[in-house]
């Protein structure tokens, strides 16, 4: 086959997104964003919702995500990302809102905005990229560092009696009433991909059809952060990450009701 | 239609606010304001003009959504009293980085701290100065009547969408609390979906096709085009301060002394002047409309022809200091204030006026 042939319609299996546009990440090697990123941008436009899509960016590594996707997008204050998006949708219900957070974002600064926009039901989808560890600021101490996990704050490793317990937000989320869907999900094979875009598309769904809000966790690494090599950082993260963040389903009301 | 009613100035910004056709309000309780909240849940505007109402978890969470509302070309608002509005300094530098219009009530108590649920105007500082981080303005209007209240909310809007820029209705506790006749405007629809696609084209509200994505973001890494931006913003809080001044003027004509005061204090400062005049005291009094932009021309003119001003605060002395910078001539400039939510009255002001310059 010459390279003309393979590159017929029909030979492709796989493609970059039209709404993916050629600016050069930010993100470093290894790094779970750029996959979400595409899955992200893949649903909207499989959705055909890419002129209703307004994103909220976080404060934290993702903070340019506008520069990937080529929707409308806020950038929000660290942690506020739930309080526009709550406005953003109540405002104007015909949107697809969706805010794209990390865990210090979603977890530490943002803790009251996530859960009051989850336990009103806001019709929105949140996007949680947790990797335990703040990327951005130079990989301190996350609300749902691992205990025993080294990071810049704690260069011990995590002590339970001096910083508290690995915050399982997800599944305080799930015992909202407000929350239709909550899933934790990963990017680190390609079976894994497929699984988190299902994910992020029944999310989008569901905002849509007015289910109440929806959580797609991501268990993400940082390879920088935790100062691993690429396939060293997702062999840490299914041996650590998944005893304390189990992929899977921890809600799903919408498959009941239908 | 207009319609004449009597009520509270709280009262008198929820029904303007729906008059107005204002997009979203997001607030939070706190004393001396809720009246403004209570009073939209009870009017319901979401069942007549389409208005969103909704009691945030939080000060923090209020702005950040009257942030949210606006980068979508929405008119949102939200309000609250000094603790409050020291919250919300985050979002309002997010909404004037960003340019976005919005009106944010503040009906000041007394404070530092929690303070108290008097009447105060020791916020002058933080609303003119700036407030949160970084280099910027609010427009800053002072109500000193129930029907300003009411007006103001939709000259602030005016103003927002005009300087696309965040207004602040510096109030306090007792032009929100006390009871008056006002004249309410007659409805306005809300702006519809197109009118704001045409009239904003900033606004972020899902790309439609042939247009580009709109980002509403306020970060901006390269140190030039952050210079760039501050720039801009300085070149449009010039031209605000060139346009917008509003003053109110009383007794200058023939004043030999002169009573600086705002909002309420303006009202008291009133009447101490019509008694020092039927005491022979020639006295004038300039109410400062604007707070930012600060009126300096007539202070600069007036300080030319009379003998001293007495700058009355219901604080420890702020807008003296203002006063102070736009003299033209050294005249002596006292200030008078009460505080810890304490209104002085009329014979108070002019006591202290007659004290301050030696007035036998």
């Amino acid at each position: 086959m010459t390279p003309e042939e393979i590159k017929k319609p029909e030979n492709i299996v796989a493609k970059r997104p039209a709404l993916l546009n050629d600016n050069t990440m930010h993100y470093c090697p290894g790094c779970s964003h750029g996959v979400v990123h595409k899955l992200v941008a893949e649903v909207i436009e499989e959705m055909g919702a890419e002129h209703i899509a307004i994103g909220i960016a976080p404060v934290g590594c993702a903070v340019m995500a506008y520069n990937y996707i080529d929707i409308d997008w806020i950038e929000a204050p660290h942690g506020r990302a739930p309080a526009l998006a709550t406005a953003v949708k109540r405002l104007s219900p015909s949107r697809l809102v969706f805010t794209y957070q990390g865990d210090g974002d979603l977890a530490a600064i943002g803790t009251a905005e996530t859960i009051h926009a989850a336990n009103r039901g806001e019709n929105i989808a949140i996007i949680f990229i947790n990797n335990g560890i703040y990327g951005m600021t130079g990989g301190q101490m996350a609300p749902t560092t691992l205990e025993g996990m080294v990071t810049a704050t704690t260069p011990y490793g995590r002590r339970v009696d001096l910083n508290g317990h690995p915050l399982n937000i997800s599944s305080l989320l799930a015992g909202l009433e407000g929350t239709c869907y909550v899933t934790r999900q990963s990017v680190h094979t390609a079976a894994a991909v497929r699984k988190a875009k299902k994910a992020i598309r029944q999310a989008f769904e569901n905002s849509m059809k007015g289910l109440g809000t929806s959580v797609v966790e991501v268990v993400s690494t940082c390879a920088s952060g935790w100062k691993l090599s690429p396939a060293k950082a997702n062999e840490w993260m299914t041996e650590h990450m998944f005893e304390a963040y189990p992929t899977g389903d921890i809600k799903n009301t919408t498959t009941q009701k239908s | 239609m207009e319609e004449v009613r009597l009520m509270k100035g709280n009262e008198a910004i929820a029904h303007a606010a729906i008059r107005y056709g204002v997009d979203g309000y997001f607030g939070y309780p706190i004393t001396p304001q809720s009246e403004i909240l209570e009073t939209l849940e009870e009017l319901m505007p979401w069942d007549t003009t389409g208005m969103v109402v909704l009691q945030a978890e939080s000060e923090v969470a209020a702005i950040n959504m009257v942030y949210g509302g606006a980068a979508t070309g929405k008119a949102c608002m939200t309000s609250s009293s000094s603790p409050g509005v020291s919250l919300k300094q985050e979002g309002i530098s997010y909404i004037a980085a960003g340019e976005l219009p919005a009106l944010i009530i503040n009906c000041m108590r007394g404070g530092p701290g929690l303070g108290t649920i008097q009447p105060s105007q020791a916020d002058y500082f933080q609303a003119t100065k700036g407030g949160g981080h970084g280099d910027y303005h609010l427009i800053v209007l002072s109500p000193a009547t129930v029907q300003e209240m009411a007006d103001f909310v939709g000259l602030g809007f005016d103003l927002a969408y005009k300087y696309r820029n965040p207004v602040m209705m510096l109030a306090d506790g007792v032009v929100g609390q006390m009871m008056e006749k006002v004249v309410l405007p007659p409805q306005r629809p809300r702006r519809t979906d197109s009118e704001i696609a045409e009239q904003c084209p900033w606004a972020v509200t899902g790309r439609p096709e042939g247009r580009g994505p709109v980002v509403q973001t306020t970060l901006e890494l390269d140190p030039l085009k952050m210079e760039k931006h501050n720039l801009h913003l300085q070149e449009k809080y010039d031209l605000i301060s060139a346009n917008e001044v509003r003053y109110q003027e009383v007794d200058t004509d023939d004043a030999e002394y002169l009573v600086m005061a705002f909002g309420s204090v303006a009202r008291i400062c009133q009447k101490a002047v019509e008694e020092a005049r039927e005491q022979g005291i020639k006295v004038g009094l300039l109410r400062p409309v604007t707070l930012w932009p600060f009126p300096a021309e007539p202070v600069a003119r007036l300080s030319r022809k009379v003998k001293g001003i007495l700058v009355v605060e219901l604080n420890a002395g702020q807008m003296i200091e203002d006063v102070r910078l736009s003299l033209d001539e050294r005249i002596p400039v006292h200030h008078f204030g009460r505080m810890g939510g304490i209104v002085m009255d009329p014979d108070e002001v002019l006591d202290a006026l007659k004290a301050k310059f030696n007035i036998q």
